[in-house]
């Protein structure tokens, strides 16, 4: 990415462009990444909610998978994760598996 | 219709910021400034202006509070003197920063400790390098022209930078002077209408003020600074150019008294400048070619300008009501210096420090300093450089 | 204008805190962040202090935030933020807006209960119409895990740490909630993200007060806790069930506990899975776990109490 000069900068640094945080793909952190098993997944949404990163993906209302652009593979949603019976529909899985 | 009054130099100014009449202002008391936000206090419980007044538990709070109004978008000012203007230092550096035109008269007074409550210039010139515009006054008149003008000059779309008025306090923030005010609505029409730029309150373009700058592009942003700061002594001159048509007074980046024909010359700030007018003229009566310059706007420093109307003489007392406390010269006289620097043929310099905590300037200090002045260019030699005066031994 | 918290609906919800922000993996602020905004549903300014928030939302060119938003300094969100909101009660009178807008500072616990102090307690004592969050994390985690006035008594902190002769730190935490309580400001509450709709409910109920507002939330750091990057919400769900972080709110004077845990867990449960704590499980320190479930069962007895004073 070329940087800008000093004469293209804004006035005071303001940012102009809301939530321009999404060109930082912080997927690049992890070590470990969610899996999803859907056949446990009763659609509590519980790891939408509790992810730091908004990196589980949901569509009217159903959680439909993760962001793997920005998940940092902190794991939150595969512990919280209630599961059914006891099984999870999230298990976290190392990098590159 | 102008009208002539007896004001203190703070109604003066309170009645300038009346007139002017910002969206919000911050106030918390200090001596001597506190008289000022006092009188407009009670225009804000009359309802005779529009301000939100904004009754801070400290100065760092005020100008923080003052920083959050302007992103916000509306006109913004405050006042505060000595300790107060050093406990908003922090923020002063992030007005300047975010390009916020805040306005704020600084009613000079010493800095503690000792504490002390009367004039001196060491608070604004503590803050010279904070990336304000600063515009000195020599009386309540120019006080009042100059909190005016400041609006505008801040408010320019070019420029975008908050502005210090700074006049002396007790001397002339206490004194009562002939003033003429302008009309209400030559001062309204003077400052238009507010315009601001990238405003919080703009929710439908949501931006963010105050990022995280790391060494890739930290000089790029105070290099675009530095830049506009190349900027304002023109815009300085326009908004005079065009306050002299509705006031009748003129204005420029200093003033200059009988020194077009000059030997030896006084540079001094403010109120000390009037008192020593009348010495110059005394020195010219005895034939000495004598002649006073005057700074109004310090910072930037116009040294290119100021250059230029020094280099004639042969030598020049710059008389200092602030020292760099710490063993170096008075701020004034490095300014001076730095913009004789580029002549081989230049005056030779001396600093007299003056004033401090309130001490009295009187003209025997003035005749003191131009008579070393004609003893410098007979022999052509300065033996002291640096000097308290009115100090006792 | 108070929508009901069910998450199928609230998911269909934008938030207004984007990916790409630089906070940890597993930081419980953002998070925080994230459920006060799902439970705003009006247009809002925010002012941040400066820590680890700030830093990791907007840095350089990205900024995460997708309300205006502005950084000051790392004393003065409440400052800054009182002008933000005097200056739309200016222009709202001048009739130049009609929007209804409202206004968040949110700060960590070093800018809010140490140097962000004077700042807050004079923005509230004002009565400006604005919701002050703080993040709580027990440190000043951004300049690496420095102790503040709200990290809990025996934390291994780097300014205190837990040597041979001083055991961590050695002051127990002030109550912040209180303190805001005491400036008879209409609301002031403590909040969870583990229990996500009381603390939703609670920022629904500040929106619709007239006034200054406070919140604590707690929001684990688990560089800070040495704990994993997984159990923010589980630690900070034990913080409640422990009662080291009673949910409750004081509204105009009166307390109100919000949540009652089934069954209240011994401290342990929650200091056995941090790091900082770690320190404690000698024989010469359990004292000072003792000292720290006393404190929790005073302040937890006196809370009740003091409910039932209000309760009719």
């Amino acid at each position: 990415m070329k940087l800008k000069g000093w004469k293209e900068v804004t006035p005071g640094a303001v940012i102009l462009e809301a939530g321009n945080a999404v060109e930082f793909k912080t997927g690049s952190w992890r070590s470990f990444k969610p899996t999803w098993h859907e056949e446990n997944c009763i659609q509590c949404l519980f790891c939408w909610l509790y992810c730091p990163d908004m990196a589980v993906t949901v569509k009217d209302g159903k959680m439909t998978g993760f962001d793997y652009d920005y998940c940092k593979g902190c794991g939150i949603c595969a512990l919280e994760c209630p599961g059914k019976k006891g099984t999870k529909a999230i298990v976290m899985v190392e990098e590159g598996e | 219709m102008a009208k002539i009054v007896a004001v203190t130099g703070n109604e003066a100014v309170a009645h300038a910021l009346k007139q002017i009449n910002p969206d919000v202002c911050a106030a918390y008391p200090i001596t001597p400034a506190t008289e000022l936000m006092q009188r407009f206090s009670t225009f804000v419980s009359n309802g005779q202006v529009k301000t939100e007044l904004i009754l801070v538990e400290s100065e760092h709070s005020a100008m923080s509070a003052c920083v959050g109004a302007a992103a916000a978008g509306g006109r913004v000012a405050t006042a505060t003197s000595s300790q107060g203007l050093a406990l908003m230092w922090e923020i002063l550096f992030i007005a300047s920063g975010l390009r916020l035109p805040i306005v704020m008269p600084v009613v000079n007074r010493s800095l503690s400790a000792p504490i002390n409550i009367h004039c001196d210039h060491s608070d604004a010139m503590g803050a010279r390098d904070s990336g304000w515009i600063q515009l000195w006054s020599e009386n309540a008149q120019e006080a009042y022209d100059n909190t005016i003008q400041a609006f505008r000059i801040a408010e320019n779309m070019d420029i975008r930078l908050p502005a210090m008025i700074c006049y002396d306090g007790f001397i002339i923030g206490h004194s009562i002077g002939s003033i003429e005010y302008l009309d209400d609505e030559k001062v309204s029409t003077f400052a238009g209408e507010y315009k601001p730029l990238y405003p919080l309150l703009d929710i439908k373009n949501p931006i963010s003020y105050g990022p995280l700058i790391l060494p890739d592009y930290y000089m790029e942003y105070r290099k675009a600074q530095d830049e506009v700061a190349s900027k304002v002594s023109n815009v300085v001159l326009d908004v005079a150019r065009e306050f002299e048509k509705i006031s009748g007074r003129t204005y420029g980046l200093f003033e200059t008294y009988r020194l077009d024909d000059a030997d030896i010359g006084l540079v001094i700030l403010n109120s000390a400048a009037g008192t020593s007018k009348d010495v110059i003229d005394e020195f010219r009566d005895k034939g000495i070619k004598a002649g006073l310059f005057k700074p109004r706007l310090f910072r930037p420093f116009p040294y290119e300008q100021v250059g230029e109307t020094l280099k004639h003489l042969k030598a020049l007392c710059v008389l200092d009501r602030a020292d760099a406390f710490g063993g170096s010269y008075g701020p004034l006289f490095l300014e001076i210096a730095t913009s004789l620097y580029p002549y081989r043929d230049k005056p030779l310099l001396i600093n007299k420090i003056y004033g401090l905590g309130g001490r009295d300037y009187l003209p025997e200090h003035a005749e003191l300093a131009l008579n070393e002045l004609v003893h410098i260019i007979k022999s052509n030699q300065v033996k002291t450089v640096k000097e308290y005066i009115g100090v006792r031994e | 204008m108070t929508k009901p918290l069910i998450l199928k609906e609230l998911s269909k919800k934008e938030v207004l805190l984007s990916s790409g922000h630089r906070l940890c993996a597993g930081c419980g602020a953002p998070t925080v962040v994230k459920m006060v905004l799902l439970a705003t549903d009006y247009p809002v300014i925010a002012s941040n202090a400066t820590g680890c928030l700030e830093v990791s939302s907007c840095i350089s060119d990205y900024t995460a935030w997708k309300i205006p938003w502005i950084h000051n300094a790392f004393e003065n969100a409440a400052a800054t933020i009182s002008g933000v909101e005097s200056m739309y009660r200016s222009l709202k009178k001048q009739g130049k807006i009609q929007k209804e807008i409202k206004f968040i500072a949110f700060g960590g616990d070093g800018g809010t209960y140490d140097i962000g102090l004077q700042s807050l307690s004079g923005a509230m004592e004002r009565g400006h119409d604005m919701l002050y969050i703080c993040y709580d994390n027990g440190a000043y985690m951004n300049t690496g895990i420095q102790r503040s006035s709200a990290t809990p008594l025996g934390a291994n902190t780097t300014t205190r740490p837990a040597g041979s002769i001083i055991p961590g730190k050695t002051e127990p935490r002030k109550n912040l909630t209180k303190i805001m309580a005491a400036h008879n400001i209409p609301y002031a509450a403590q909040a969870s993200p583990s229990h996500w709709k009381d603390l939703m409910k609670k920022v629904q109920k500040a929106h619709e007060i007239k006034g200054p507002k406070f919140i604590n939330i707690i929001a684990p750091c688990n560089r800070g806790w040495r704990s994993r990057t997984d159990d923010s919400i589980l630690l900070s769900r034990l913080a409640v069930d422990t009662c080291y972080w009673p949910l409750y709110e004081i509204e105009n004077g009166v307390t109100k506990i919000t949540f009652r845990p089934k069954e209240k867990k011994p401290v342990v449960d929650f200091l056995k899975p941090q790091g900082r704590f770690r320190h404690l499980f000698t024989p010469e320190n359990e004292g000072i776990i003792k000292k720290i479930q006393e404190d929790i069962d005073r302040e937890w007895a006196l809370l009740q109490k003091e409910e039932s004073l209000y309760a009719t």
